[in-house]
């Protein structure tokens, strides 16, 4: 019986709602500006994460490293853009 | 304004006229002489619906061929209106739509798909494969280009052409600015296009990933397979900045947002931040292919082997992720501070490290060995030297502090023309006279090959060296006239001189092509240049299946192995071989984005919804369909490799 039920699945499936109510809270309830922010961005993370290795089942066929190395250099490239963009048109301007 | 009016090209000239005539001329006779012939039966059947990589990749060529001359004739135009002071054959108006158009057409509707050739003729056939992971979506891709580059180019006859820049910085390109509707040909029709690249991006990592013959592990791909995989990697991830940008753009011009504007919380600066991101990116796609074309031809004429095949991979990797770390280079004035500027600084620097690598390895492949002179190698010695001149005002630019000096003049012009036109448009022509042959069963013309080579460098030194001098001396870029007294007249004169001969030199080009296809001999073999990787050890003509067996593979030069050290590479039997189908639909849908692109760029919404119904319903219709492809028999097979081997002798 224990192969047939996807225990991870469902475990995922209920964290990731748990994630969305989370960053609901930002909007329903009265927070600060960082805070929200906070919260927003790591849930939001946390989610993409979950959804990547959970339901796109990154890390079960034998391609594993070959999509790691693929998201890892897609982080890396995204931090840079992101970082590099702040830092040239607000904390350097 | 009036309806109508907006179709009228808003600053209309003689030349416009007669070019537009010219134009409605040329596509009437190509009309007419398809139907006289009785080919558009033909053209359905073998072309339009082809997903055949090889032909696929053939009409990327001629579409870069003809991009070339287009192009071309605006970079003519602009050096004779510089040529003399106040000269008045370009008022400002067209000279701003020509280098604008010049710039696009040939960064993205000439360079572009001149790599993209490369990519679809050569990887299949360097990896042992018998097509692309996704033929039909390949078929897509060069049909949304095509339609794209169709697009941009109908915005000179109807409308009125960009003219904005190939940068289109806001708020220039905003609607107060540009008010013609040439801008949003720009954002529409490179969309279009980018769309169809981006799709190219994934087509080949799939392929080179997964789609290799039996023992080619990754470190014994050849090297020009190396730099696709790698190009197409940057491809992935930088396009879809650009599909991003250009869909906020559009927005802008079109729906009334924000984005770019100076006031309502837009920020016009970040247009320029995001054009970059994707621009520095893009450069890379560009030459890196070129580099591996000079790894395939420069070991070929070298008689050696590659120099260094490690240290080629690693430092295209690390170039990989560096070309994304350097875009702020390209706006050092923007207004940002020191810190960031020297940042961006030092990560530029960086890159040229990378790039002396190959540099070295070139030069260590050819010490000692039995260099032989044949065009392709011509222009690949040449692209050495020229190269790195380029490279070295390239770090003179890096450096923030000098580039306030530099930036946007003719030093700059002079810059980047000295690395693409050596670098990238060098390797084109090296790696297209070096591969005819293979794909069209006879040689170019080698003594007008080589005056073409050295025409085109005698032309290029003069027509780009002494755009250093004046931009040092403060000639600006994109200026369309300046007055006698700034002593710019000389050297300009001399660099239309250069251009001109630049336009001989294609011209021989042309008539090499026309020469040998009347006099070149036809009994050729598969391997003329006694070459070293898999792509020379088919039959020419290509048979459609590529290979009837399977290669084996051992080493980074399989088919030498097999002629110099006995190693087989085709073991086993002749087995039914199994090839995709041809299909309309990658053409009849690009056609609707045609359409929708075309009612985009004049708001003509009821046409943009009734083609955008049309898109999804061909995306629709492909998602029911059953196409499991056909098998070729292995008599049918049997039969196409007897009379194949017979031709060769
Ligand atoms: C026939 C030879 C060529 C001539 C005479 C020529 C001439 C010129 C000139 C005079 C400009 C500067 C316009 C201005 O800003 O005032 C220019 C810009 C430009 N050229 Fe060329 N060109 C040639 C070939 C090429 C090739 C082969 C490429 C690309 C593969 C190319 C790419 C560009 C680009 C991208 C720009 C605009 C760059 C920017 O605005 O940042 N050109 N060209
Ligand atoms: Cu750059």
């Amino acid at each position: 019986m224990k192969e047939l039920f996807p225990v991870k699945q469902v475990m995922g499936f209920a964290f990731s709602i748990v994630l969305t109510a989370v960053a609901l809270l930002v909007y329903f309830t009265d927070m600060s500006y960082t805070m929200g922010m906070t919260v927003l961005l790591i849930t939001a993370f946390v989610q993409a994460g979950l959804q990547v290795v959970v339901f796109m089942h990154a890390g079960e066929t034998k391609d594993k490293g070959s999509i790691y190395i693929n998201i890892y250099y897609a982080l890396i490239i995204a931090l840079f853009t992101i970082f590099g963009t702040l830092l040239v048109l607000v904390w350097d301007m | 304004m009036d309806f109508f009016d907006r179709f009228a090209v808003p600053h209309p000239s003689f030349l416009i006229y007669a070019s537009m005539v010219g134009i409605g001329l040329t596509m009437l006779a190509i009309v007419v002489g398809i139907t006289y012939f009785k080919k558009w039966g033909y053209l359905w059947r073998e072309w339009i619906t082809t997903v055949d990589h090889k032909r696929i990749g053939i009409m990327y060529l001629l579409t870069a061929l003809l991009m070339l001359f287009r192009g071309g004739v605006d970079g003519i135009m602009m050096r004779y209106q510089l040529s003399m002071p106040e000269n008045t054959f370009l008022d400002s108006q067209h000279y701003n739509e020509v280098f604008t158009t010049h710039g696009i057409v040939m960064i993205l509707f000439m360079a572009m798909p001149f790599i993209i050739f490369f990519f679809n003729f050569l990887v299949p056939l360097q990896i042992g494969a018998r097509d692309v992971a996704f033929p039909r979506l390949n078929a897509l891709s060069f049909w949304l280009f095509f339609m794209g580059m169709g697009l941009f180019n109908l915005s000179f006859i109807i409308g009125g052409s960009p003219d904005a820049g190939w940068t289109s910085y806001f708020p220039l390109a905003g609607n107060e600015f540009s008010t013609s509707v040439g801008t949003n040909y720009y954002m529409i029709a490179i969309q279009i296009a980018g769309i169809g690249t981006l799709m190219t991006g994934i087509n080949f990592i799939t392929t080179i990933l997964k789609m290799r013959a039996p023992g080619m592990t990754l470190m014994k791909m050849p090297m020009f397979t190396w730099s696709a995989f790698i190009a197409n990697v940057i491809i992935v991830f930088a396009f879809p900045v650009l599909t991003v940008l250009l869909a906020m753009g559009t927005m802008d011009r079109l729906f009334g947002t924000n984005f770019f504007t100076t006031d309502n919380g837009g920020m016009d600066m970040l247009w320029a931040n995001l054009f970059w991101v994707w621009g520095h990116p893009e450069v890379y796609i560009l030459i890196l292919p070129a580099f591996g074309l000079y790894s395939e031809i420069i070991p070929t004429f070298a008689r050696r082997n590659l120099y260094g095949y490690k240290s080629m991979v690693a430092s295209m990797v690390v170039i990989s992720v560096l070309s994304f770390v350097v875009w702020a280079h390209h706006f050092f004035t923007m207004g940002q501070g020191p810190f960031a500027n020297s940042i961006f600084s030092i990560t530029t620097m960086a890159i040229a490290i990378p790039t002396g690598v190959k540099i070295f390895n070139w030069l260590f492949t050819l010490w000692k060995g039995k260099i032989e002179f044949t065009t392709p190698m011509l222009y690949s010695v040449l692209f050495i030297p020229l190269f790195t001149l380029g490279g070295v005002t390239g770090v003179m630019l890096a450096m923030s502090a000098a580039d306030y000096q530099y930036h946007n003049t003719m030093f700059l012009v002079a810059h980047f023309h000295n690395v693409i036109i050596p670098g990238v448009v060098y390797a084109m022509l090296a790696g297209m006279t070096f591969y005819w042959p293979k794909i069209f069963g006879f040689m170019l013309n080698e003594r007008l090959g080589k005056w073409t080579a050295w025409l085109l460098t005698i032309g290029f030194v003069l027509a780009f060296i002494p755009m250093y001098i004046t931009g040092l001396d403060g000639q600006a870029r994109r200026m369309y006239t300046y007055s006698e007294s700034t002593g710019f007249s000389l050297l300009n004169m001399v660099s239309f001189g250069g251009a001109a001969i630049m336009a001989i030199a294609f011209v021989l080009l042309v008539y090499n092509i026309y020469y040998s296809i009347r006099y070149s001999p036809r009994d050729i073999g598969n391997d003329p240049w006694d070459a070293r990787s898999l792509e020379w050890s088919t039959h020419t003509p290509i048979p459609e299946y590529n290979f009837a067996i399977t290669p084996q593979v051992a080493s980074t030069q399989a088919f030498w192995d097999s002629k110099k050290n006995g190693h087989e590479l085709f073991k086993g039997e002749i087995e039914k071989i199994h090839m995709p189908n041809n299909s309309g639909l990658p053409f009849i849908m690009s056609c609707m984005f045609f359409v929708f692109g075309f009612a985009m760029v004049f708001s003509i919404w009821p046409v943009v919804i009734v083609s955008l119904i049309g898109i999804l319903a061909c995306l629709v219709y492909r998602s029911f369909e059953q196409d499991h492809g056909r098998y070729i028999s292995v008599e049918e097979i049997k039969e196409t490799e007897t009379r194949l081997r017979g031709a060769k002798k």
